[in-house]
């Protein structure tokens, strides 16, 4: 027997719970599959960056939008998920990477976002525990944090509260287009027709967007992270290095969490995000480069996810290009935290309004029809040999 | 601070008397013993918890539970129960408060 | 020559490593702990005179043993003691020795990693005073120290009359054993205890001497509170027949059996299965203790067995492992061990059955008792995220979700009890409910040990 539903959402990350919040909220019939448990993969092991400075030109008004929805937490979903305003400290270590800074800042100031620039003098008096290391940096008041491990879950009640359905441990096998719409065929031989697929499957939303004829060099990876015993808080933002080997933050518990890069390539097939030994090792002694008085602070944990990443290092949002009422979602190359819940509220606007007011033009897949170049970051971000390695 | 003692001497100490300091006080222990067993016999907590004003001595005795974590006064962590007792040391039941260098 | 590798240096990995050097080769003993022994052979500390003999009984024998077989050996081989091993990656261990991070490449391993004690929570466990039974035990062995001048051993473990008695040949007051199991299920379990009838004979006259010197004895006891303000005031129970039951006390030992610590052999890539019957999630292995390609577990690491299985599997791995590269074979003796050991765990198991953990545990349990000592969360807590909806009824979602099992521990103090409360909350499974992952580094690692730095 084949039920029927509007829209079907296909993974339930941040992302997916978000649309499915925005279309209950508008009274739209939605039905989320997930494959295995709400937020269990990156969206809930990710480092819980809110981060606005230094993102892709392109992507400053779906960033502050979607910052717009997390400043909002509790009156949406009821829920803040320890999310704090603790504001970002982006750190330049020389020149060349000082002068990338003024450039960043250039962007976000087009965008309204208020941006400090700290000289030496006036990083060790705001920000103490900063190295010597650190000659230059910017500050935004604006950025963020939250709880990953909180946030989809929360979102997900607050979707059903709404009359979301979402079933877990049901893995959508095959999909397929029909005059009519869709018809999704789950693992336990249930069919659903709807009108509308949003494909937000993460890492593994590369092989549903390949079965519609629209193949992206996705690959999956995860940054290693890592976190410390509970040390007195007082680092309040969130500390970047420019050059990516420290992103850092203390929650008010106190433990640090450190995220850094190189990233390292997942195992999808066995759901595996290994952490190399000697990458935290690196990110040990990063981090005491940058923070010296946690050096004898300890590391208590090591972890990863599993995430999507594109050589232009920028995700694929919007429209099918060859299938009509589907929407791609996928891709985040590490950065869909923050931008997660704004995408999910301009996936619900294609559907309900057949349009968004957010420019999402550059992220559309068609631009994997023609040759992307690869991203600088991409090169820095990742092992030699990148995605292969 | 509770100074009676948590753990008591039951056989007999060959080695020499070892002074350190806990909290500011000073106290004596044995070379061969523990920083635990020290603190412990003379005291009746190691740390204070994280998350509360709770105070731990310990639980499992073989660096498994990792509840007897303790500082110095430089800012280094000791865990209690598996580092030796030295001559000198400056043990601390809470964090120091740190200066920045 | 190729390079075997043992982890821990208790009874298990000290008979391993001899195995191994008796046939020519050097293994690398590598041991958290600055004197071999394990937790129940370890050598006092030295300036502490304690009596073995009188402390072991009947035990010291084999002790003796150990450590002169053991001494015969250590200068021919690799033997690195207050050495941690945080990590393995493929064919590469990574050690934390004196603040320094190093690595070792091995062409086999075997982990020796031993046990820890199982404890469930009882409401004032974190006092100060409240002790593992086996940290109770290593105390007074290790240190010469008693963890109370008036001592209750509470839990269900073969191991609390012994410690009791060695607490009062030492002069110390036993205020009371209060045993959670009765009877009834002891004799239940008799059947696969014929397998070893002389160590259940020991642990009868352990009881037998204890209640000849009047020590109060209580079975089937149920546990309510430990309290006083800042240490341990005393504790109070149900007895067997239901009454309220307040002891005066300053010293408290806790245990429910034992639980093997599997962390190494996770991430050496052990596979694990449940075992129903233990409430444990074991590693698989072979009856040499292969648990993988070039992997080897032996000891109460491996399977709960006790010292003696503990020496036998060790050699049994290390026999197995020899035979693997070529190096040695003796096919009479590896079956003989294989038997041994194949025993001496199946009377374990009775023993585990008979000192079963009260099964009502997780749902009397009260709200505001501490489940995870490392981030102080209560059961409360836990029970309120189960209530939840998209909190699946799984370890490591709940451990997501709450916290609990996210600490400095990892887990190894409360995952008895988070397991039993989400499989009472979903009435499931443990091969359901799952288990807590083995995570690197598996114990606290400083950041100085990364190198030196400038500030």
């Amino acid at each position: 027997m084949t039920s029927s539903t509007e829209t079907i959402i296909i993974g339930g990350g941040l992302v997916g719970v978000w649309a499915a919040y925005f279309l209950a909220r508008r009274g739209r019939k939605v039905l989320l599959l997930e494959k295995g448990f709400i937020g269990a993969q990156s969206s809930g092991v990710n480092f819980g960056n809110l981060r606005l400075q230094g993102r892709h030109p392109d992507q400053y008004p779906l960033s502050l939008r979607s910052q717009g929805i997390w400043e909002q937490l509790p009156e949406l979903i009821g829920d803040s998920c320890e999310y704090d305003r603790t504001g970002h400290l982006y750190c330049a270590f020389n020149s060349d990477e000082a002068e990338k800074l003024t450039a960043y800042a250039a962007v976000s100031r087009s965008h309204d976002l208020q941006i400090e620039n700290l000289d030496r003098v006036s990083i060790k008096q705001r920000f103490p525990y900063i190295g010597k290391k650190v000659i230059a940096a910017t500050f935004s008041a604006r950025d963020a944090v939250a709880n990953p491990r909180l946030a989809t879950p929360a979102t997900a009640r607050a979707a059903q509260a709404y009359g979301a359905v979402m079933i877990e441990n049901c893995e959508a096998t095959q999909i397929e287009a029909s005059d009519k719409g869709f018809e999704v065929h789950t693992q336990h031989g249930e069919t659903w027709s709807c009108l509308y697929v949003i494909n937000s499957a993460g890492a593994w939303a590369a092989n549903i967007a390949k079965q519609f004829g629209e193949d992206v060099p996705a690959f999956a990876a995860g940054p290693p992270q890592f976190v410390t015993e509970p040390v007195p808080y007082r680092i309040v933002p969130s500390i970047q290095t420019i050059d990516g080997s420290v992103i850092a933050r203390q929650i008010p518990r106190g433990n640090v969490i450190l995220a850094g890069y190189p990233r390292t390539a997942s195992d999808l097939a066995a759901n595996r995000a290994p952490v190399p030994p000697r990458k935290t090792v690196a990110g040990m002694a990063a981090l005491s480069e940058v923070i010296p008085s946690l050096r004898s602070c300890h590391v208590i944990r090591v972890w990863s996810g599993i995430e999507a990443y594109l050589p232009d290092m920028i995700p694929i949002i919007g429209p099918s290009e060859t299938t009509p009422g589907l929407f791609h979602a996928f891709g985040f190359c590490g950065h869909g935290y923050q931008i997660g819940p704004g995408v999910g509220l301009c996936l619900s606007e294609w559907i309900c309004d057949g349009q968004t007011p957010t420019p999402l033009e550059a992220f559309g897949i068609g631009r994997y029809r023609t040759t992307i170049a690869v991203s600088e970051k991409f090169k820095s971000e990742f092992d030699a040999g990148g995605a292969n390695a | 601070m509770d100074k009676q003692a948590l753990l008591h001497r039951v056989v007999s100490r060959q080695g020499s008397i070892v002074p350190f300091t806990f909290d500011g006080e000073t106290l004596e222990g044995y070379s061969g013993e523990t920083i635990l067993t020290a603190i412990l016999c003379e005291r009746a907590v190691l740390r204070q918890l994280e998350f509360s004003t709770e105070m731990r001595a310990g639980f499992c005795l073989m660096a498994a539970c990792q509840d007897c974590w303790v500082w110095t006064r430089d800012g280094l962590r000791l865990r209690a129960c598996s580092t030796p007792l030295s001559h000198g040391l400056d043990l601390l039941s809470t964090p120091p408060i740190m200066s920045e260098a | 020559m190729p390079t075997i590798v043992i982890i821990g240096a208790g009874p298990a990995g000290m008979r391993a490593a001899e195995t191994i050097s008796r046939a020519g080769l050097v293994p690398i003993l590598i041991d958290e702990a600055p004197r071999a022994g394990g937790q129940g052979y370890r050598t006092p500390a030295s300036g502490i005179s304690i009596d073995t003999h009188k402390l072991m009984g009947s035990q010291s024998k084999k002790y003796q043993q150990l450590h002169h077989d053991f001494l015969s050996i250590v200068s021919s081989i690799d033997y690195r003691p207050e050495t941690l091993v945080w990590a393995i990656e493929n064919n590469t261990l990574f050690t934390l020795s004196h603040n320094t991070i190093a690595t070792i490449q091995f062409d086999c391993l075997i982990v020796a990693s031993g046990a820890t004690d199982r404890v469930y929570p009882m409401p004032g466990w974190t006092l100060p005073g409240v002790f593992t039974l086996g940290g109770m035990q290593l105390s007074l062995k290790d240190q010469g120290c008693a963890i109370g001048k008036k001592v209750v051993l509470f839990g269900s473990s073969p191991l609390l009359p012994l410690v009791a008695l060695q607490y009062k040949n030492l002069g110390v007051e036993i205020a009371a054993i209060c045993d959670t199991t009765g009877f009834a299920g002891k004799i239940s379990a008799l059947p696969s205890m014929v397998f070893s009838p002389g160590t259940f004979l020991r642990g009868l006259s352990y009881l037998a001497s204890l209640t000849l010197s009047r020590t109060p004895l209580f079975f089937g006891v149920k546990p309510l509170s430990i309290e006083g303000d800042h240490r341990v005031r005393g504790i109070r129970f149900l007895t067997g027949s239901g009454q309220e039951k307040w002891i005066e006390c300053d010293g408290v030992g806790l245990g429910y059996g034992l639980k093997p610590e599997t962390q190494i052999a996770d991430l050496a890539g052990a596979v694990f299965e449940p075992d129903e019957d233990l409430g444990l999630w074991l590693p698989r292995m072979d009856q040499d203790g292969r648990a993988g390609k070039n992997l080897y577990l032996a000891g109460d690491g491996a399977a709960i067995g006790g010292a003696d299985a503990a020496e036998a599997s060790g050699k049994l791995a290390a026999l197995a492992a020899l035979s693997s590269l070529g190096v040695y074979c003796d096919a009479k003796q590896q079956t003989r061990l294989q038997n041994t050991v194949r025993r001496l765990r199946a009377f374990q198991r009775g023993l585990a059955r008979a000192f079963a953990p009260p099964q009502q545990f997780a749902e009397t349990l009260a709200d505001e008792t501490v489940i995870c000592r490392c981030e102080a969360i209560h059961a409360g807590t836990i029970r309120k995220a189960l209530a939840l909806s998209h909190t699946p009824p799984e370890m490591n979602r709940v451990k997501a979700i709450t916290r609990c099992g996210m600490g400095r521990c990892q887990g190894r103090m409360c995952a008895p009890a988070l397991q039993a409360m989400i499989i009472h909350h979903a009435n499931q499974s443990l091969a359901q409910t799952g288990r807590l992952r083995g995570q690197a580094p598996i114990k606290p690692i400083p950041l100085s040990a990364a190198g030196e730095t400038a500030p």
